[in-house]
């Protein structure tokens, strides 16, 4: 069985405001060295996926600069490896992607062309990590025509936000509910997708053409009764970034809290793979404090740092004080500053004694800020 | 750029570094929490723009062959050069080891000749330091020399241990003296040369025939070829570190804990390149404090850590705290465990409440010449069990499980 993976990573979020205006959600940076698309992309490599499409649309130059040829994921092959998938100039017209079915329609030549069997759908933005290959057997054991990954989810969740899924007994869908208020199940569905690829071309030429455009709504939805539908659970850590800055925050401070989400996150399943920097081994010189944090290779810390995620160069100076913040690449805390409840965005300057501190809300710093 | 080729001799085994060059050679072994001592000198390859390289390797060359594979963290996976591996051969009438430096380059002629360098750069893969190879080669070429070599000038009272160079002037090599008892100079070579490679041919094959040599540049070809030829020495004032006994090792590691250390691992513009593992940042718990220490990503860290190096991917637990010392990739330690002064070598596993390097300094009972330091040194996939006691200067060997309760007084061994 070979399977075509296509992660979808063009959509806009407007909850993510600052942090999303000059980047695509999926090139969100997190947990200190990462940003949102490694985990998709690392999962399809850890499971033999090795021919990925990436359906790019919003401000897409950062993703870009991060994907590469691939090869941090080892995709730069000469057999598949990995694709860019923008909106383009076509002869008849031209259109930005209109939906995700739209966007898979525009594209359907890299699923005619190859010669695997399968298409696995994904987003960009969401967090988890996962061997799809038990996912796969789901499938054929059920003899699907698709499987949704479903997840039952906690009260930390805002369901009205995502997709609700009944199913009967046997697992097969009969209803899905897409963010309405009071859902009949916490049972979410987690955007991603498996389908047989001739099934999905079927299904894109009977929807799409007619304006038709979201693969959810307009291709799933109402072919529930007509195709079996399946829902494959999935029991792990997952979170989707893309909610808003308050997921975003959440999502990261959670890590530290969590040696066994570390575990999983970060060991268990596969490496995550990324951009490589070079930077040399964080230093700790003899004023450091830190507790309770992470630290990423090229930090120089001097200050105090508590509850917090530092990235890739960021300098905390002597008696500078950064608590429950997030510090991305490159930024400097200079001497006396104080970073409370922030999220500081790459190449930022708190220079000496300057206070930064968020209330309810982490306080969002865009990036070559200086204050 | 002019058409060069680097050589970077890599085979040997580093005998003063005692375990930690059991089962690698010196040039694998760990530096800097990331690195591997050969990195500084790739890196200073490709930072100066020589993409043509040769790695000569002969000592237990697999964990090194593994690390360089096709040289794509340097940028060396290339279509024109790139690095090769260039291991010892047999051929049809005979099979022999590299037997010294220049032999070593000789027993490489086809190779080199490949290439049609001009120029060949021959360096070390066992020191720390970082080098502008084209300045030196520019360096070559306008004093017309056919042989370049980088010197240092050193402390006289140290001068016995180094190959010694007496110029005049105009920096031109007059005489060559190799581990001398009364240095008529300060300047010690660093072994790193910049050969006209038509020139240096030449010589080469002649000094294959002759069976008089130890066919090693410092001791034969260089003192060879000085009354006839141009060898200049070219002064090089920068940060330069031989880390080949034990001491040294663990000073030259420690030194980058300083608050400003004299070797700048930051340089935007000179990076260090190597094989990094994918591992996650640091892990750092509300436990203690880390302070005047390197941490690598991978790790996680629950205890005190104190003018240390940590390697990639090392677990500390509650209540032990790491003094001083060097800590390699995937070691796990326990719960209250104390180690001072000492290096732990790769994937070793230190269990709870194990004490190691305490009380005073006592001579080795294993090998004075090695372990001639109060530096206590654990071997790679070793396992040392519950509550051992490890005094100072004491040696455990590769794949070693150390026994509970285990009390090894200093200068003591298990091998």
């Amino acid at each position: 069985m070979k399977a075509l993976g296509l992660i979808l990573a063009g959509g806009k979020s407007d909850a993510l405001g600052k942090l999303v205006y000059k980047r695509a959600s999926a090139a969100l940076p997190v947990f200190g060295k990462y940003r949102a698309i490694d985990f998709i992309l690392s999962n399809m490599v850890n499971s033999g996926i090795y021919k990925v499409g990436v359906l790019t649309q919003y401000n897409p130059r950062s993703l870009m600069d991060h994907l590469g040829s691939g090869k941090e994921w080892d995709l730069d092959r000469k057999n598949g490896g990995l694709y860019i998938l923008q909106p383009y100039l076509g002869m008849t017209g031209e259109y930005w992607y209109r939906g995700t079915a739209d966007a898979i329609f525009q594209n359907t030549t890299i699923l005619r062309r190859g010669d695997e069997d399968y298409v696995l759908i994904g987003s960009g933005d969401h967090i988890y990590k996962m061997l799809y290959n038990d996912l796969f057997s789901f499938h054929f054991a059920k003899g699907a025509d698709v499987t949704l990954v479903v997840k039952e989810l906690d009260e930390t969740y805002d369901m009205t936000q995502y997709g609700s899924v009944v199913t009967n007994e046997d697992g097969r869908i009969v209803e899905i509910h897409e963010k309405i208020d009071n859902p009949p199940a916490r049972k979410a569905f987690l955007g991603i997708y498996f389908i047989n690829k001739f099934l999905l071309l079927d299904l894109l030429y009977d929807t799409v053409p007619s304006g038709k455009y979201d693969l959810l709504l307009d291709v799933i939805i109402p072919n529930l009764s007509k195709l079996r539908v399946y829902a494959y659970e999935f029991n792990g850590y997952w979170r989707n970034v893309k909610k808003g800055i308050d997921e975003y925050y959440k999502t990261n401070m959670e890590i530290l809290n969590s040696k066994q989400l570390r575990e999983e996150l970060f060991i268990k399943y596969g490496r995550v793979y990324t951009k490589l920097k070079d930077y040399p081994p964080a230093k700790f010189t003899g004023t450091a404090k830190v507790s309770n944090s992470m630290i990423s290779d090229g930090c120089i810390v001097s200050g105090i740092v508590k509850n917090s995620i530092l990235f890739r160069g960021v300098i905390v100076k002597a008696g500078a004080r950064v608590e429950n913040s997030i510090i991305m690449q490159d930024s400097i805390i200079e001497e006396g500053a104080l970073v409370k409840n922030a999220i500081v965005d790459k190449n930022c300057m708190i220079r000496a004694e300057q206070v930064l501190v968020g209330d309810f809300e982490p306080v969002v710093l865009e990036k070559w800020m200086v204050i | 750029m002019q058409n060069i080729l680097g050589l970077i001799l890599a085979g040997g085994q580093g005998t003063r570094l005692g375990f930690l060059t059991e089962k690698i050679p010196k040039p694998a072994v760990q530096f800097g929490g990331k690195y591997r001592i050969i990195d500084f000198t790739l890196s200073n390859c490709v930072n100066s723009g020589i993409y043509s390289i040769g790695v000569l390797t002969q000592y237990r060359p697999h964990l090194l062959n593994r690390h360089i594979g096709i040289g794509k963290p340097w940028d060396l996976d290339r279509k024109g050069g790139g690095v090769t591996i260039l291991q010892p051969y047999s051929t049809l009438t005979e099979s022999i080891w590299f037997k010294g430096t220049a032999d070593a380059v000789y027993q490489n002629i086809e190779f080199v000749d490949e290439h049609q360098p001009e120029y060949i750069v021959v360096l070390s893969g066992d020191h720390i330091y970082s080098m502008d190879y084209s300045e030196f080669v520019y360096y070559h070429i306008s004093k017309g020399a056919v042989a370049t070599i980088a010197c240092m000038e050193v402390p006289l009272n140290e001068a016995h241990r180094f190959g010694i160079m007496v110029t005049d002037i105009d920096n031109k090599v007059v005489e060559f003296q190799e581990k001398p008892k009364e240095p008529k100079s300060n300047l010690a070579s660093l072994g790193i040369y910049v050969f006209t490679w038509d020139f240096i041919r030449k010589v080469l094959i002649e000094d294959a025939k002759d069976e008089t040599s130890e066919h090693d540049f410092g001791k034969n070809v260089i003192p060879k070829i000085l009354s006839t030829e141009k060898v200049y020495a070219f002064p090089f004032e920068g940060y330069w570190r031989d880390v080949g006994t034990i001491l040294s090792y663990w000073e030259t590691n420690l030194e980058l804990t300083r608050p400003i250390p004299p070797f700048n691992l930051y340089d935007p513009n000179w990076r260090v390149y190597t094989k990094s593992e994918e591992m996650q940042p640091a892990y750092i718990s509300d436990e203690r404090t880390v302070r005047n220490s390197i941490i690598s990503e991978g790790c996680e860290i629950y205890g005190t850590v104190d003018a240390s190096v940590i390697s990639q991917g090392v677990t500390i637990g509650e209540g032990s705290i790491i003094k001083n010392s060097v800590i390699m990739t995937r070691v796990v330690v326990g719960k209250n465990v104390v180690i001072e002064d000492s290096i732990i070598s790769e994937n070793t596993v230190i269990k709870d409440g194990c004490k190691i390097g305490i009380g005073n300094f006592a001579e080795s009972t294993y090998d004075r010449k090695v372990y001639d330091s109060h530096i206590t040194v654990i071997g790679m996939d070793s396992i040392i069990e519950e509550d051992c006691e490890i005094g100072k200067n004491v040696v455990v060997g590769n794949d070693r499980i150390v026994p509970k309760s285990t009390k090894l007084a200093s200068g003591g061994y298990y091998i």
